[in-house]
């Protein structure tokens, strides 16, 4: 199978530097640093419109940024030979937040259509690997059937199936529970624990959920309106005092948190005239 | 107010050369990538996508564009004969209707009935495959979407529009064959020779590279419109829409050019 270009095992698995992106002049992201070290766990963090999206596309290669560098096993995406590029791709496995399975494939086509793509291997063996990944997301059964026949979560976990097709060292989810009933998303959770203790992945998970994200991160990332405000442990997010993360973490809305800027304010100003 | 109407203009302008130059981009990112799609040599995946759509664009459509060309046949036929009757010049009807299926309606209706089948059908697939992130998913797993989705359905509509044209236009002589027999009582042996008779290789080599460039147009116009789909399903609507009216006024504003060219060029 093919391999991303080994790096030493201490250089980090993905490595972000001053990565700068505007959409129709507006900067989505603002010189955003992230490290993500082999075998982690890495949650980004961030409220809708912050940028977490964004970055993700960034760290899969799906947009060019406007300045900074993208490594991936060390190499930089955009700075590389096509050849290269192809095989840093092979070696980042995609879930997709909407699953993306192609309709007018059946499963099993869907989970070999890489394989297919990408080697030389003859058909029975192809067929075998399809099985082996389907089962590793416990769908081996449904591989005839087509994507459009699946409920929410198991085109959750056939996408996560299609996405370890080459046998990626990355593997990158985005809002894996978004749409799911709890009891699901906590499935797929549990799934990505397993995954990783099995094959010691470094995983990249951009979620809004909090409760999945506590149960599944090594580190967190926490975006906000394209700035990387925090990165750390469970236990440094947790107890972070940054005004941000706390809204953030205490579902504070923000017309209650102007309020009371606004109460503080008047605070301040009565205590100003009085003084 | 000028000035915002100048600026109009010039925004309107920049994104008409902008969508030119995406079409451009597409065109050559396209024939770079046919080879892939070519039987024997190629990846049999695509050939075997290729086929799929050539039954989808060629031979689902063999009623239709037959009915029209039928259709637009006899109308020809008694449109002429109304008027060539009156100066006893019955037997003109078989050059209008030979040159007029082979130099114009043939290539013309062939391509406006695929682009409203299969121009809109493409860009609705595209365009709800990027919706739903499957051109991303693509990219990630690194397939190149122009290859994957683009070079089989262009291959499928160069090698089945002439074809579909071919049938086109003997369709409408058929039917200009038939009207001539009931209004005359021609017998259809004498008709299909004189058609033989009138019919030139140049007309019929015109014939077939305005289909070839049609396709082009249909299949370019469609699928550009389905990857600049942004947003949700109603986007996707809006872009089968675009695709259809934009497809058929390029190909009718090629026509002209074509037309053009072969009338400065050909003499008689």
């Amino acid at each position: 199978m093919d391999r991303a270009p080994e790096g030493t095992s201490t250089e980090p698995a993905i490595s972000v530097r001053d990565v700068v992106v505007s959409y129709n002049g507006r900067r989505v992201l603002d010189k955003v640093n992230l490290d993500i070290a082999r075998g982690e766990t890495m949650v980004l963090l961030g409220g809708s419109g912050s940028g977490k999206s964004t970055l993700l596309r960034q760290i899969i290669g799906l947009e060019r940024p406007e300045s900074g560098q993208i490594l991936v096993s060390g190499v930089d995406l955009w700075n590389c030979k096509p050849k290269v590029l192809k095989k840093l791709r092979h070696s980042i496995g995609v879930a997709f937040q909407n699953s993306a399975l192609f309709n007018s494939m059946s499963l099993e086509d869907n989970i070999a259509l890489p394989l297919r793509e990408h080697t030389r291997l003859a058909e029975s063996t192809i067929r075998l690997m399809t099985w082996m990944k389907l089962a590793v997301v416990g769908l081996a059964e449904f591989g005839k059937l087509s994507p459009q026949a699946l409920s929410g979560g198991m085109k959750k976990r056939a996408a996560v199936a299609r996405a370890l097709s080459l046998d990626p060292e990355i593997l990158v989810f985005d809002e894996p529970s978004a749409g799911l009933d709890p009891i699901v998303g906590a499935e797929l959770d549990e799934l990505i624990l397993g995954l990783k203790r099995a094959f010691n992945m470094t995983v990249v998970v951009v979620t809004h959920e909090m409760a999945s994200a506590f149960r599944i991160a090594d580190r967190m990332a926490m975006l906000y309106e394209g700035s990387m405000i925090e990165v750390g442990t469970k236990e440094d997010l947790r107890n972070s005092p940054h005004p941000q993360i706390r809204q953030f973490l205490d579902r504070v809305p923000d017309q209650i948190a102007d309020t009371a800027s606004i109460d503080r304010y008047f605070q301040q100003y009565l205590e100003g005239s009085s003084a | 107010m000028s000035e915002s109407v100048i600026e109009r203009l010039g925004s309107g302008t920049l994104r008409h050369i902008g969508y030119v130059g995406g079409l451009a981009t597409q065109f050559w990112s396209t024939i770079a990538s046919l080879a892939p799609v070519l039987p024997l040599v190629g990846n049999r995946h695509r050939w075997r996508s290729a086929v799929r759509q050539m039954l989808v664009v060629g031979v689902d459509a063999l009623p239709m564009v037959g009915i029209m060309a039928v259709c637009a046949g006899f109308i020809l036929a008694m449109q002429g004969a109304s008027e060539l009757r009156r100066f006893g010049a019955m037997n003109f009807v078989i050059e209008l209707v030979t040159i007029g299926f082979t130099r114009e309606l043939g290539p013309l209706l062939t391509a406006i009935a695929v682009s409203g089948r299969s121009g809109s059908a493409f860009s609705a697939e595209i365009g709800s495959m990027v919706v739903t992130e499957e051109i991303d998913a693509l990219r990630t797993m690194g397939i190149d979407p122009i290859e994957f989705v683009l070079a089989p359905k262009y291959l499928a509509a160069l090698i089945v529009l002439p074809c579909l044209t071919i049938m086109c236009t003997a369709c409408g002589i058929l039917a200009g064959g038939f009207f001539m027999r009931l209004t005359t009582d021609m017998a259809f042996g004498i008709y299909i020779s004189s058609v033989v008779h009138s019919m030139v290789l140049r007309d019929v080599w015109t014939c077939l590279v305005k289909s070839l460039a049609f396709a082009t147009i249909i299949v370019h116009v469609g699928c550009l419109e389905g990857f600049r789909v942004r947003g949700g399903p109603d986007a996707v609507g809006r872009s089968a829409t675009a695709a259809v009216v934009k497809s058929t006024f390029l190909v009718i504003l090629t026509d002209v050019g074509f037309t053009a060219i072969f009338y400065l060029t050909g003499g008689k």
